[in-house]
């Protein structure tokens, strides 16, 4: 069973959480803080493999994380799963974003956040490895996304219009832009 | 209408949608919370209007919110508000707000059980799928039950993302709700068997899930599992198969290698075969590291599972570590960890094979990876052995001291305590090097969290090893005294002073300088208060030692000289916070008080006490002369005494002494359970009755002495100044002792010596003197433990070696020395046996002959210096193992529920609704059998007999059935009677039927003809048995309604099943009841399981 997974960038702000068994909001704010001590301050060619962590608790339970650019990804796991399978799912995870958002970076994940949690439920339910294959996946969620846009319709239309107006936020598209450490992280997420 | 619509979708366009929320927030970044509030006073006025696309934009934030950590289960009827919406945008960001904050537990779920009933029988795939996922998060008990009927239909549904789904989606149910496995279970075998890979690999995940709890109900699987194995190209599906083979195979051998020896032995060597038949396809067929290496792991279980029975498993385990230290050597960390990980595993059944590897671990330890450090670390604890554990433990104190990071630090000195401490320490071969260890470990990690553990092995080994126990009393001393205890305020390392105090106070005998070692108690320390506790108590028992040596040498101006020390020291402690302290000071200053007095008394004048302690008018030889200047004690001596006196001080100084003398053994942790509870013992009962109400007490109040002196003494009346010591108010008559009142000068030598307190206090602000360092104190330390205490031939002191190392080089220079003597025809034989280095076959050889009937491995470690004292106080027939507590379920483990024997017979109070549903098919097949008389349906029976233990599962139960209504015949009887030439005709047809039937069961398996057999004996007791059921039955008055609907139901198939029986009754008792035994047949033979797995294998 996976018990949480976590996503967030080098400074340790959270891009996604998903947790599957429940904590409340502090106690989540904690064990992200926490994990992210203990991931980031590894270097980047040691084991991807972290015991401990108190919070997420208890000897059967080990960190998995994959550090991609200016993301780690985190999975909590029990023993019941294996860890290099869960280092390819991260893999899995990771390249299906990349499809989905066409390059995927920092970005992508901070304004579609909900996004993000609809393709890791086409991995993970419950906690459970749902799918691995990545065309099937992307074949589940494209066809959601076309439903979503078959009822949005024409009565969207000028709602998405004004969103594109809002979009045009130059300057501080440009300044998103000009995060150092985007194209690196573009390069780093092409496999 | 239309107008509104218009009008709502003008007002989304200048909402705030989620994009806007998140660019504000990082628009905002210097308020932030600021932000944030304003923003969900809006997400409020959105959720107030009535527009499913505002609420649901308005979710969609909140579940924004939410990840940064803003609680917002105050909108969860909103958001199943969203949910409930027909349109599958908003549904799919309602369900995901309730997944990232609906719990099990929260009460708002009731609402939900219809809608996502609704939901769930969508005929949109995806909205399935949607409630599905979020359910999965949030699911409860409650819902468990009220759904686990639909989505056991949607694990039949025709599309495979639905099954797939719905599969997974079970095992949650179960956990919730473990009454569902049972009638799911054979439709989720089915899966197993799917066209789909997917609902395939989803079914192997949830049945490996569920095998961490009584794994061999699903030992069954094996052939479907195999074939699965051989045709699936699926890397995950596969890894979660071999995990599942690891779950079922060793959990199963290691917990009930007594009931099912054999049946796992023989399923263990058919997996073991046919691994290592996968094991060698499996380079060609895939690259994938990650299925060998669980494949490898799995190989390694088995193998240990079955090296039992198997003779010649150790070349296998050798294959393996070979294999693995491949692993370990890799570049990649990631399968050093893992190879490191699985080396663990062999290495607590094989340890040996492992030893050999001992380089490749230890230079693990200098890994930069603190993961693999610690996975190092894990394996060392097995590796050690008489020989080489000073060696390690030495590399890992070197470690110690370069190693950064606290938590690692802590985790080398437990692992270092850890390994010395094993099995009784039968590793240590010499306690006076461990005890040095220890106060090595204690000067060198104040900051340790684990003083306590310290403690508690520096007790051990005082207590236990006698040998070595002057060692032990020494260097405690040593310790105490030379301990900085202003050392890192949050570390438990200041416990080491609570042990050290103890250790020199109960074994005081053993102590060089009593006196000295008195002092250094006596003065009071900024340590906690427990331990300033133990330093008054045992201050008290060296106090008691030294009197009574001095009685022996007739010393009495030594007492009074001991009394005085006590005195004066105590007085900090009396002014302690503490009230433990407080309490055991003024009790042995009060003790010592009556013991200069009868001194004084033997004296014939007192001893004055310089002002320290008033004594009661009623003692006059002492108030007479209390102000007298202290004589010389020395031309006294003992000649001032009368022998009398001098007997009355004997006296007390045994009894103080026998206070203390009788040996303390240590107790087992568990023999405070093995005491009995006293049968007239009511612990709810009052001891004491409650005290009456307020006016009772009043009144009463007058007349009682004891009630004028409260319990706790109030601020005014006890702790004037320096207070804190006992006051006795002479109401009684008694003799009472006045407040110590402090004079001026002691006054202000307290104040000094707090002063002085202070100034070695890091915590205080302080002038600016240059404070030694802890590393001198370190070094202090060092040259003060005495050394000349230990006997060695060469006392030999290198300063740039730690202490412990001493005893290292000792341990070689003593091989050396063997090398020496044990030349000749033994060594050469060492070298032509062993070809190892010379020094160790020549030590090998000497041994050899010095222990010649030692075994061989044993001949190589050391001799012991010390023995362990391992009698330990524990009640008769209690173990020392902990295996009682292991058996104990974890009470947090969310899998316990899930510990059901799968082929035991159904109870009566198994929920009847779920069991009608799933056993619609399978268990018509299974009655069918008894009742019809139609041949093909009962061929069709017997097949699903033999392949689906849950048909079987549920016809188990049958025998009862036909004993129950055999067992209580009245009304079923009538009927019979009435029908019975009626039916005599398809009776008999249904006679042949059976006996056809039986035929083909008999054959289909030889295994069954042996259980048949073996039911024989039984017939007789069918009445008792009949009426056992019944019995269960009334218990179970308190059944449900559904429940007993489905009983009605059940007591139908009885009833007419009883029908026929009874119908032979009158003719062919005998015959039918050989009948009956028949037809428990294939139950017996479904219920064992085995022989379906081994004939497809």
């Amino acid at each position: 069973m996976i018990k949480a997974i976590l996503v967030f960038n080098n400074h340790g702000k959270p891009r996604l959480s998903k947790f599957y068994q429940y904590f409340n909001e502090d106690m989540q704010q904690q064990i992200i803080k926490e994990t992210f001590q203990l991931v980031s301050k590894r270097d980047d060619n040691v084991c991807n493999f972290l015991e401990g962590g108190s919070l997420i608790g208890g000897s059967d339970y080990k960190l998995i994380y994959r550090h991609y650019a200016t993301l780690y990804f985190v999975f909590c796991v029990d023993s019941s799963e294996s860890e290099l399978g869960i280092l390819d799912l991260i893999q899995v995870f990771v390249e299906t974003l990349d499809k989905c958002f066409e390059n995927v970076c920092e970005l992508d994940l901070i304004f579609h956040a909900d996004a993000v949690h609809h393709i890791l439920s086409e991995l993970v339910m419950g906690g459970m490895v749902l799918q691995t294959n990545m065309s099937d996946i992307l074949a589940r969620i494209e066809e959601q996304n076309k439903l979503q846009k078959q009822e949005a319709g024409i009565s969207a239309a000028p709602a998405r219009a004004v969103s594109a107006v809002k979009s045009m936020n130059l300057p501080q598209q440009i300044k998103d832009i000009k995060l150092p450490d985007l194209p690196q992280a573009i390069k780093d997420l092409k496999f | 209408m239309a107008l509104k619509m218009v009008k709502g979708n003008l007002e989304r366009m200048f909402d705030k949608n989620l994009t806007d929320l998140v660019r504000g927030i990082r628009n905002n970044k210097d308020n932030e919370a600021k932000y944030i509030a304003q923003c969900i006073e809006e997400i409020k006025q959105e959720l107030r209007q009535d527009n499913v696309s505002v609420k649901s934009n308005a979710v969609a934030k909140l579940t924004y919110l939410q990840m940064c950590g803003y609680d917002i289960s105050w909108a969860g009827f909103n958001i199943i508000e969203v949910m409930s919406s027909n349109r599958f945008t908003c549904k799919r960001i309602g369900y995901l707000a309730a997944s990232q904050c609906f719990h099990p537990d929260s009460e708002l779920l009731m609402l939900t059980t219809n809608m996502i009933r609704k939901d769930l029988s969508s005929t949109n795939q995806y909205d399935a799928g949607v409630a599905l996922s979020g359910l999965s998060c949030f699911i409860s008990t409650d819902l468990s039950r009220d759904l686990a009927n639909d989505i056991m239909t949607l694990m039949s549904s025709t599309k495979p993302y639905l099954r797939m789904k719905a599969v997974l989606m079970m095992y949650k149910v179960f956990l919730r709700y473990p009454e569902a496995l049972r009638p799911a279970f054979p439709k989720l075998k089915e899966k197993l068997e799917d066209p789909d890979p997917s609902v395939q690999s989803a079914a192997v995940n949830v049945i490996c899930e569920l095998a961490r709890k009584n794994p061999k109900n699903y030992l069954s699987l094996a052939p479907i599992f195999f074939k699965l194995m051989t045709t699936s190209t699926n890397n995950w599906m596969l890894i979660k198969i071999i995990k599942l083979f690891l779950n079922t195979v060793v959990t199963h051998t290691h917990k009930n290698t007594n009931s099912f020896g054999f049946y796992v032995s023989a399923n263990a060597k058919i997996v073991f075969l046919f691994f290592l038949f996968r094991f060698c396809l499996l380079p060609v067929r895939t690259s994938a590291m990650s299925l060998l290496y669980e494949c490898i792991n799995t190989v390694i279980a088995v193998l240990i599972s079955i090296s039992s029975g198997m003779p010649n498993h150790s070349a296998s385990i050798q294959l393996c570590v070979q294999k693995l230290r491949i692993l370990i050597e890799d570049s990649d960390q990631n399968l050093k960890y893992l190879g490191l990980l699985a080396m663990s595993k062999i290495l607590k059944t094989h340890p040996k094979s492992v030893q050999t590897h001992k380089d490749l671990i230890l230079a693990c330890l200098d890994d930069k990876d603190e993961s693999i450090r610690l996975r190092a670390l894990d394996l060392l604890y097995g590796m050690v052995s008489k020989k080489n554990l000073m060696e390690i433990v030495r590399r890992l104190l070197g470690h110690m001291e370069r190693a950064e990071g606290s938590s690692y630090r802590d985790e080398l000195l437990y692992k270092v305590i850890e390994i010395c401490s094993q099995g009784s320490y039968q590793y240590v071969t010499n306690f006076e090097w461990y005890l040095t260890v220890l106060v090595e470990l204690i000067l060198l990690e104040s900051g340790s969290r684990h003083g306590r553990l310290i403690a508690a092995q520096l007790l051990d080994v005082a207590i236990r090893v006698q040998a070595v126990r002057t060692f032990a009393v020494n260097e405690m001393a040593t310790l105490l005294e030379t301990y900085p205890v202003t050392a890192a305020p949050n570390g438990t390392m200041q416990e080491v002073l609570y042990a050290a105090a103890w250790i020199v106070g109960e074994f005081a005998t053993h102590l060089d300088g009593p006196e000295r070692t008195l002092g250094v108690l006596l003065q009071p320390k900024p340590v906690a208060g427990h331990i300033q506790a133990v330093y008054v108590q045992n201050a008290l028992k060296l106090f008691a030692h030294l009197v009574g040596e001095a009685v022996r040498n007739r010393e009495p101006a030594a007492i009074d000289r001991y009394c005085q020390k006590l005195h004066e020291g105590l007085r900090a402690y009396l002014s302690s916070a503490d009230i433990e302290v407080q309490e055991r000071a003024s009790s042995v200053y009060f003790l010592v008080a009556l013991l200069r007095e009868s001194l004084g008394a033997a004296e014939q004048h007192t001893v004055p006490v310089g002002g320290l302690l008033e004594l009661a008018p009623d003692t006059p030889a002492t108030e007479g002369e209390r102000d007298e200047p202290v004589p010389d004690e020395k031309t006294n001596a003992t000649s001032g005494y009368a022998n009398a006196a001098w007997n009355e001080i004997e006296q007390i100084a045994s009894d103080l002494h026998g206070l203390f003398t009788s040996e303390l053994n240590p107790v087992a942790p568990k023999a405070q359970r093995k005491v009995q509870l006293p049968e007239d013992l009511d612990l709810d009962e009052w001891i004491n009755q409650p005290p009456p109400s307020a006016d009772a007490s009043s009144a009463d109040g007058g007349s009682s002495d004891e009630d004028k002196f409260p319990l706790f003494l109030t601020d005014g009346a006890g702790r004037g100044g320096a207070g804190g010591e006992r006051e006795t108010n002479g109401g009684g008559g008694s003799r009472s002792y006045k407040r110590i009142e402090y004079t001026q000068e002691e006054l202000d030598k307290m104040r000094q010596a707090r002063l002085l307190e202070q100034t070695n206090n890091p915590n205080y602000l302080k002038p600016a003197k240059k404070k030694a360092s802890a590393a001198d104190y370190q070094n202090d330390g060092y040259d003060d433990i005495p050394i000349a205490e230990i006997a060695l031939e060469v006392p030999l002191q290198i300063h740039s070696t730690k202490r412990s190392d001493k005893y290292l080089m000792d341990a070689e220079r003593g091989s050396r020395v063997f090398v020496g003597k044990g030349g000749g025809s033994s060594s050469r034989k060492g070298k032509g046996e062993k070809g190892g280095s010379g020094k160790k076959s020549k030590r090998h050889g000497k041994k050899n002959k010095r222990y010649s009937d030692e075994s061989d491995s044993e001949s190589d470690d050391p001799k012991p210096l010390h023995v362990v004292n391992t009698v330990i106080e524990l009640p008769e027939g209690a173990i020392l193992s902990d295996t009682e507590d292991k058996n104990n379920a974890d009470p947090n483990d969310p899998h316990r529920a899930l510990d059901i024997d799968l082929d035991a017979p159904f109870d009566d109070d198994y929920p009847v609704e779920m069991k009608r549903k799933s056993a619609n098919t399978n268990q018509r097949h299974g009655v069918m059998l008894l009742r019809d008389a139609d041949g093909s349906t009962n061929a069709k029976a017997t097949r699903a007999g033999t392949t689906d233990p849950s048909a079987e599962q549920q016809r188990q139960p049958r025998p009862g059935g036909n004993n129950r209504s055999s067992a209580n015949p009245e009304p079923a009887r009538d009927h019979t009677r009435e029908k019975q030439k009626k039916k005599k005709k398809s009776s008999d047809k249904e006679r042949s039927a059976l006996a056809g039937g039986r035929k083909k069961q008999t054959s289909d398996n030889a295994d069954t003809m042996m259980l048949m057999i073996d039911e024989e004996p039984c017939k007789g007791g069918n009445e008792t048995k009949g009426a056992k059921v019944r019995t269960k039955k009334e218990d179970k008055e308190q059944m449900t309604k559904q429940e007993e609907d489905g009983k009605e139901k059940r007591k139908k198939h009885s009833k007419k099943a009883s029908k026929h029986h009874h119908h032979h009754h009158s003719k062919r008792d005998e015959r039918d009841r050989e009948k009956a035994g028949y037809e428990e047949m294939p139950a017996q033979a479904g219920g064992n399981g085995t022989g379906g797995s081994k004939e497809a294998i």
